[in-house]
């Protein structure tokens, strides 16, 4: 059986899900330093189903691909203790302040790189931003299709898969060629944790830029162990035309951020008699909170 | 995000214990392996890190997966469809994770497919493991069979079946009790017959009691000598489940750990595999297969203590009564400070357990590729001999204080803990096999007298006195002393009676004793390295005073002539 090489496109974001008073600066911007920096949970889900497709097709390969910060290595890492086989980092002070559109720029350079690959394989969206853009623009800009909000993937046969998809008034089946992007629905089963015997194989992995940071003895475990590095990619390595990329690159403009506090108002008391739900149903409908 | 390792600072104070430098060693064998596997340690640091990393996993898959599916898998349980074990929906998810996470087979070699892992980290694992869901832990605990297959197996019988437990995520299963063999297991009866034209052994019988008994790999203690009646004619074999021969009669209806199947299993002409030598079933590996799982129970109640202080805690803070957090009334704020002296002192007998018996296991492993040195011999022996003395005082202690400490969760609670609505009630269920499987606490206390008639106890309790002692510590060591002269004139005396049964109707009180003051010096060392064990240390040793001086008055109080009175009314 022929394996296919996947690549799945991970994001390191501020964890948004447990936001505290101190989420937010006094200027309306995200405080980081507040909020840990994590794997983008649909980004997880993603990975999760590229892992799979790997237990059901040997000779598949996963690679993971972020962009982002130095520190976003730990994405690289924590794919490869999941069970990726390699990842590589996006990193250039040139790409900072980019827009999803300078991003999915960025990010199809690096994916056209990988070629020939199967499938590219991401969350539905980040929890910072909320745009669900890059999956899509990434697709359009590589020019293959894309199915979204994906759940589940029944199979692939002879070139073809076939994808449940999540979608708000139901499922939807559908099949589509190969090469394709998939962007991933948290409805999709979570990701598995950790692997002891990859976390103690790859947890020297690091970035050339890491290495000269580190004090620690181990840089002679790299001439044995090719796969401890893990490989950044600039501007430069892209052939990357700058216009396109960092603020120049970004038509978005963030006009004002600011915090929105949800007050409870009032409150409605309600009995448990099949009359009062009946007239609850009603007044919801009547009122768009439902249906 | 709940993690279980991290959240939990007292199992990094533990595995940070000095001596872990020279187990770590030993195991590692000089780190001679990290030019052969690329997941094998460089160095100490290197090796700490993998550990803690690890157990981060654990305490993962235990916090966000395994203590969540705890209520359902209790209510659930496991049930039998076409002859075949079918563990709750949560179970098989919690299973999964872990072996898609590597964690069976962590003590295994390296060459099998394992992590070469050292004793204190699979330990630690369990008491993870158990305080989310104790019956969980049994399954996942059972790896222990592969551990004894690794001691006394031979080579085929090695590559045959630790590879599947470690690559394969197999469960085991250890099949020794029978309806009229469960403390007494000498008197096992089930048949082991050797059929010379197939060149096989075969199994036979009624097997009960059998936790995890539908496993995928079984050890099975059968008497393969015709005509014997005791210890000496039983050998241990391994069966497969893949062929088919075993019957599951039913699954027990029990009052805990409901998620972990226990098994009535009748075999058929089951073709099985012996490990090591014939005869020596009961009297070397069982006895090895014991002391891993009492050291397993160890952590299980460990785990379950945690578990069960931790709900009593949160609890207290949460409710008022008589307009303030009940956790402020002394009655309620004792009991709570009785349980964490209680668990932290049960988790420093655990580890330093733990320790004994992975320098000695380590030794054993050595010395199956080369001899040791003479120093090294004898290091061994010491540390076979700690092992051998503190494993069922461990047993006694950490499942008997468990039992207590759930207990008072319970009351702590009031009306509610009564309620199926807190896990507090489970987690009370749950506790109450630990002083029973196993082997009994009174099976225990049989164990752990050598420790009191070979004066071991004494030995060990003066090398935790010669050590030195930060001087804000030195009252407690005095107190310490002072038990030692009190508990040595009491069990001179009646040792020097030389009476089997006074000896025996007293042993659970030597032991407990002496349990005493080894426990004080246990948290008297644990302060000398972090000052936050300080007051538990004198919590404990006021009341462990005062418990070996009742024990002592009614040692003195009841003599070989009260026996008679005592036993007739029993």
């Amino acid at each position: 059986m022929k394996g296919y090489k996947i690549i799945v496109l991970a994001k390191q974001v501020p964890d948004t899900r447990n936001v505290g008073k101190d989420a937010m600066k006094a200027n309306g911007t995200v405080n980081r330093a507040a909020l840990p920096a994590i794997f983008n949970p649909e980004d997880l889900n993603a990975l999760e189903q590229a892992l799979r497709l790997k237990d059901r097709y040997p000779g598949t390969t996963v690679t993971l691909l972020t962009m982002g910060p130095g520190r976003a290595a730990d994405i690289i890492r924590e794919g490869l203790f999941r069970g990726a086989d390699d990842g590589y980092l996006i990193t250039d002070r040139k790409f900072a302040g980019s827009d999803t559109l300078a991003t999915s720029y960025a990010i199809s350079l690096a994916a056209k790189k990988l070629m020939p690959f199967d499938l590219i394989m991401c969350g539905r969206q980040a929890i910072d931003g909320d745009t669900a853009q890059v999956g899509p623009q990434v697709a359009e800009k590589i020019d293959i299709p894309q199915i979204t909000y994906a759940e589940e993937i029944e199979k692939i046969e002879k070139g073809k898969i076939t994808i449940k998809r999540r979608l708000e008034r139901g499922v939807e089946t559908v099949e589509c060629p190969m090469p394709l992007l998939i962007t991933v629905h948290g409805s999709a089963p979570d990701c598995r944790a950790r692997n002891a015997k990859y976390l103690l194989r790859y947890k020297h992995a690091k970035t050339w830029t890491e290495m000269q940071q580190d004090t620690e003895d181990y840089l002679w475990l790299r001439e044995d162990r090719p796969y401890l590095d893990i490989r950044e990619w600039s501007v430069d390595d892209l052939s990357a035309d700058e216009t396109f990329l960092g603020l120049s690159g970004s038509p978005t403009k963030v006009k004002k951020v600011f915090n929105v506090v949800f007050t409870a108002k009032e409150a409605k008391v309600l009995g448990d008699t099949d009359a009062e739900m009946d007239d609850l149903m009603k007044e919801l409908i009547e009122n768009h909170n439902i249906g | 995000m709940a993690n279980f390792f991290t959240d939990n600072k007292h199992l990094k104070f533990h595995l940070s214990h000095p001596d872990m430098q020279k187990i770590i060693r030993l195991k590692e064998k000089d780190f001679t392996e990290k030019d052969t596997y690329d997941y094998a340690p460089i160095d100490f640091e290197d090796a700490i890190d993998g550990y803690e990393k690890v157990l981060e996993i654990v305490g993962d898959i235990s916090g966000n997966i395994v203590a969540p599916n705890a209520e359902d898998v209790d209510r659930e349980g496991p049930k039998i469809v076409d002859n075949e074990v079918q563990y709750a929906r949560g179970t098989q998810e919690n299973y999964e994770a872990l072996k898609q996470a590597g964690l069976v087979g962590m003590s295994l070699p390296r060459k099998f497919g394992g992590l070469n892992f050292s004793t204190i980290p699979y330990v630690m694992a369990a008491e993870i493991v158990s305080r989310a869901d104790a019956g969980f832990a049994n399954i996942w605990g059972l790896q222990d069979c592969a551990e004894t297959i690794n001691e006394f197996g031979s080579t085929e019988l090695k590559e045959e079946f630790l590879p599947q437990f470690a690559l394969n995520g197999a469960t085991g299963a250890m099949d020794l009790t029978e309806p009229d063999a469960g403390s007494d297991l000498q008197s096992v009866q089930f048949k082991a017959t050797y059929d010379s034209e197939k060149d096989t052994w075969f199994l036979n019988g009624v097997k009960r009691f059998i936790t995890n008994g539908d496993a995928d790999i079984s050890l099975v203690l059968a008497r393969s000598e015709e005509d014997t009646q005791d210890a000496r004619g039983l050998s241990l074999f391994v069966y497969d489940r893949t062929h088919k021969a075993v019957t599951i009669r039913r699954l027990e209806n029990k009052l805990g750990i409901k998620g972990s199947p226990t098994c009535e299993l009748v075999f058929k002409n089951a073709p099985a595999k012996l490990v090591g030598d014939r005869k020596m079933g009961l009297i070397k590996y069982v006895m090895s297969l014991m002391n891993a799982a009492r050291l397993g129970i160890g952590a299980q109640s460990v785990g379950i203590a945690e578990a069960a202080y931790r709900e009593a805690y949160k609890y207290a803070l949460e409710r008022s009564q008589f307009g303030k957090p009940i956790i402020q009334f002394p009655a309620v704020y004792e009991m709570l400070s009785k349980a964490k002296t209680k668990l932290f002192v049960i988790r420093s007998l655990l580890y330093e357990t733990a320790r004994f018996v992975d320098i000695y296991k380590t030794y054993g492993h050595i010395m199956t590729e080369r001899a040791l040195e003479p120093e090294e011999r004898k290091e061994m022996k010491k540390y076979q001999r700690l092992a051998d003395i503190y494993t069922p005082l461990l047993k006694l202690v950490s499942s008997e204080y468990c039992n207590e400490i759930a207990y008072d969760a319970i009351q702590i609670h009031g009306g509610t803990g009564f309620m199926k609505d807190f896990p507090v009630e489970r987690i009370y269920r749950d506790a109450r096999i630990t002083s029973i499987y196993e082997g009994t606490s009174q099976l225990q206390v049989v164990a752990a007298i050598r420790g009191v008639t070979t004066g071991g106890y004494v030995n060990q309790i003066r090398e935790y006195e010669q050590r030195d002692y930060k001087p804000e510590l030195e009252f407690m060591k005095k107190r310490l002393i002072h038990m030692t002269r009190q508990y040595e004139k009491v069990a001179t005396r009646i040792i020097d009676e030389k009476d089997e049964e006074y000896l025996d109707f007293h042993a659970r009180r030597l032991v407990e004793m002496a349990g005493n003051i080894i426990m004080g010096y246990l948290l008297i060392n644990d302060a000398m390295r972090d000052d936050e064990y300080r007051n538990a240390a004198e919590i404990f040793i006021k009341k462990a005073e005062a418990s070996n001086v009742e024990k002592m008055y009614y040692i003195k109080n009841t003599e070989q002539r009260d026996l008679g009175i005592i036993k007739s009314e029993g």
